[in-house]
């Protein structure tokens, strides 16, 4: 591979380091007794409220539909995506260093899916969440599910449940597409090179 | 009929109609708000006021807090009088901010709001008031809007003159209405000229706000009535009026009126901190009180002070000085600028305004008429600034609009009364409804006044609102003063009396407002951080229950094993982290009150059951969908009855 298209790998790769430090994707709950705003944010390594107290809160509303509670430590993916991300900006640091265009290839397959998985999974928890009530909770509709949208925005109850990709899924979505652009100037600046051969 | 008979009576019928209309017509005419005033006052739903605004509650001992321009008033804060709603002087960690050296004091009346001030200017970190009656300073937290801390002044008969601020808050001044023996003892009423003293206090305060009293100024047995810091060029100044200057005991109204001046005593209070650093001050004994709220404990803790040290005057030469002011004089107000010193005195014709450069030259050249007990008397004409005529009549307070002009209130003839600095000639009067007392404007007495209204904090109201029997509400108007005329855009109700008020942009404020207590910072030491630490502890029979609320539950909600003969201290924790969810607490027959706990917050309540039986308790602040359900059972049984502690919570 062209030493342009290794910069670029490169810095797609280490681009991924910075999913560390902001949430994956959000859910925002809209409600009338919350002007302020509540709301979830889910990261590689954890859940947390928007503000402070929100993950408490949530937890503290949903017990009225007997929602489990949501307890990051009890969620063991959220243990695993560390390395698997640590292990995809090594793969792509190496197969940006070394150019050979087979590896990137499997890097792009297994970006895709480690990404496929990853939301097939977010939705099964939501949907566990939403399914798995408590027979003697407060609240009790018939037919009634909790579950949030995986993407886009839903009614549940007096909650608007809002659910959407955050900062870290676009650096993903940025380091795939860097990639792709990496393999296409590749593939230009070598065939210029045959023509002037 | 006589044709000319017929026009005599024509004649007689139409001069007795023009008399009915002339009479009944001027009767209508009472001034009638119109044009754009209801829009200049409307905060449409869901939007914010401008301002806050503080008003003392008077007699009712607390704080009222409003919003301008609309005049909504959005809560009281208890200060110096208990209120069982927010269990205020009940909770046991509430009851020591209520101690002082004449014992548990659960009422007192408060008459002067004042924002801290960093540079002249209101800071918005706290609020202080005094109580009158037992002297006391209190400082309201304007984080949480909850009295913080209030401290008793020793050697005081009455502490009407007070909370007055320097320029940074370092002091928080007060001086004694009552002159009494000092240290009080039992004297013969119509020895006050011999035995009777006043004093002037500064109340140290610190960067969290904590009070001291540094020092005392032992001064001629007055009244001492108003104050105010200076600010600016006069800052390291106080100024405080006084009068009864005639030092009479009895029939004030009229034996204390008869002297043509009293005195306004300016104190350099950076003289008197070098005289403290000398070791000049005695040391005086006597009791007095200091009581805080730790918010992290959220605990009222109360300790006593045995001693306070005091300067004398006479051995303290430049400390003080008097400046002669007609007529008993009330308030007295400096300037933004620090160099006019505005004094209402309540009887006389004119408004004196001295000025604080010539004061300095005066003292300088000496310029004195006498001296009292070691206090030099200024001569007047050395020290006056200027007089405005013509003010109304019984002018009482000024404040000012930071364009060049004061704003003087007159009480007897129920008018503001505005002025020029400089020229001292009135140029604008608008009537108040009725017997205007204080006034405020926005930033009024700082170096920086907001200004845009002025406030009139009114006596009386009689016909202004719909009656309520004998007892009227008391009242507040809303004045604009952002044009040339004075135009009175809104009335509104408040607590108690509104003796004086200060505003503050709501900004300022907004911004700091707590939401809830961090339940990690708790350290209640019957607080608890979480449901599983709940339980019921006996000692004796002494019984402590630690109990949480959560929505929408108590745990523990079921106890058993509580007998007739026991105290029992119920501490709650409000274990939510929510803004706006606070939980009650009451047991059926509480003899105290019930309690109202903040997200985070412990507070705790003693309950003595007098019968066995079975007592239900609630929450009693709707706190959602399921509050009718937020409640629980206590088993009371016989004195001697061998029923063990058992409790829980949906077992």
């Amino acid at each position: 591979m062209k030493t342009q298209s290794k910069i670029i790998i490169v810095v797609a790769s280490l681009l991924l380091v910075l999913t560390f430090f902001f949430p994956i994707w959000y859910i925002d709950l809209e409600a009338p007794q919350y002007p302020e705003g509540i709301g979830l944010e889910i990261w590689l390594n954890k859940i947390t409220g928007q503000k402070p107290h929100d993950l408490a809160n949530i937890n503290g509303l949903n017990h009225y539909i007997g929602m489990k509670e949501i307890n990051p430590d009890a969620i063991p993916e959220l243990k695993i995506m560390p390395f698997i991300i640590i292990f995809l900006v090594v793969f792509g640091l190496v197969s940006g260093i070394s150019g050979k265009r087979s590896l990137v290839y499997i890097w792009i397959i297994l970006f895709i899916v480690v990404a496929a998985v990853g939301l097939y999974d977010f939705y099964m928890w939501e949907y566990d969440y939403g399914h798995d009530l408590n027979p003697n909770a407060a609240i009790k509709i018939p037919g009634m599910a909790y579950q949030p949208p995986l993407i886009g925005a839903k009614m549940l109850l007096n909650f608007n449940a809002i659910s959407m990709p955050h900062l870290s899924s676009w650096i993903l979505v940025v380091a795939v597409v860097l990639s792709l652009i990496a393999l296409y100037i590749d593939k230009k600046l070598i065939k210029k090179d045959e023509k002037h051969a | 009929m006589n044709r000319r008979y017929l026009k005599a009576f024509l004649v007689a019928i139409s001069v007795v109609a023009a008399f009915v209309i002339l009479h009944y017509g001027c009767q209508e005419s009472k001034d009638l708000v119109a044009g754009d005033e209801a829009g200049r006052v409307y905060v449409a739903p869901g939007t914010y006021d401008e301002f806050y605004l503080f008003t003392s509650g008077g007699f009712s001992g607390q704080i009222g807090v409003y919003g301008l321009p609309s005049g909504r008033m959005f809560r009281v804060i208890p200060v110096f009088s208990q209120d069982p709603e927010k269990a205020w002087g009940y909770s046991e960690e509430s009851k020591p901010m209520f101690m002082t050296s004449h014992g548990f004091v659960p009422w007192d009346d408060a008459h002067h709001p004042k924002l801290s001030q960093t540079d002249g200017i209101a800071d918005g970190r706290w609020i202080f008031i005094n109580g009158n009656n037992t002297p006391r300073v209190a400082r309201v937290d304007l984080s949480t809007f909850k009295t913080a801390e209030i401290i008793e002044i020793p050697n005081s008969g009455g502490n009407h003159g007070s909370p007055f601020l320097t320029e940074n808050t370092e002091y928080v001044v007060a001086s004694t209405r009552f002159s009494v023996p000092i240290p009080n003892k039992d004297v013969p009423l119509n020895s006050y000229k011999e035995n009777f003293k006043g004093t002037i206090s500064f109340i140290k305060v610190d960067k969290e706000g904590a009070m001291n009293v540094e020092f005392q100024i032992l001064v001629p047995g007055f009244n001492y009535d108003l104050a105010h810091g200076g600010k600016g060029p006069s800052h390291g100044w106080a100024f405080f009026t006084s009068y009864n200057t005639e030092q009479a005991n009895t029939l004030l109204e009229v034996n204390a009126s008869q002297n043509d001046k009293d005195f306004i005593a300016a104190v350099n209070w950076k003289k008197a901190e070098e005289y403290l650093a000398q070791g000049k001050a005695k040391t005086f004994n006597t009791s007095y009180f200091r009581n805080y709220f730790d918010e992290k404990k959220h605990m009222g803790i109360s300790e006593e002070n045995k001693s306070v040290k005091v300067l004398i005057p006479e051995e303290c030469p430049g400390l003080i000085y008097y400046l002669p002011t007609p007529k008993s004089p009330h308030g007295v107000d400096v300037d933004p600028t620090g160099e006019y010193i505005a004094a209402g005195g309540k009887l006389a014709s004119v408004i004196v305004v001295h000025s604080f450069s010539k004061m300095i030259k005066a003292i300088e050249n000496k310029e004195f008429e006498t001296t009292i007990d070691g206090i030099p008397v200024l001569k007047y004409e050395s020290v006056i600034g200027g007089e405005v005529t013509n003010p109304g009549l019984g002018p009482l307070h000024t404040e000012f609009d930071g364009n060049g002009y004061g704003y003087t209130s007159s009480f007897i003839s129920s008018e503001i009364v505005k002025w020029k600095i400089g020229t001292w000639e009135v140029v604008d009067r608008i009537p108040a409804y009725y017997s205007i007392g204080h006034l405020c404007i926005p930033g009024g007495d700082s170096r920086k006044p907001w200004g845009k209204y002025v406030i009139a904090l009114n006596k009386i109201t009689k016909d202004r609102y719909l009656p309520t029997g004998p007892e009227l509400t008391q009242s507040a108007q809303l004045i604009d003063i952002s044009g040339d005329k004075m135009k009175l855009l809104l009335d509104f109700p408040t607590i108690g009396e509104p003796h004086y008020a200060q505003s503050i942009p709501a900004d300022i404020l907004m911004k700091n407002s707590k939401k809830i207590y961090p339940i990690e910072e708790n350290q209640h030491p019957y607080g608890i951080k979480a449901e599983k630490e709940t339980r019921v502890v006996r000692e004796g029979n002494v019984v402590h229950v630690y109990m949480s609320t959560i929505r929408t539950h108590f745990a523990p909600d079921n106890i058993e094993g509580i007998k007739v003969g026991d105290v029992v201290y119920f501490h709650i924790t409000n274990l939510e982290q929510d803004w706006d969810i606070p939980h009650g607490f009451a047991v059926k027959g509480m003899q105290n009150s019930e309690l109202l706990i903040m997200p985070g917050a412990t507070e705790s309540v003693v309950w003595t059951p007098l019968k066995e039986g079975v007592y239900p308790f609630y929450c009693t602040d709707f706190c959602s969908a399921l509050h009718q359900e937020m409640s629980g059972y206590i088993r009371v049984s016989t004195r001697g009855s061998n029923v063990a502690i058992t409790y829980g919570t949906g077992k």
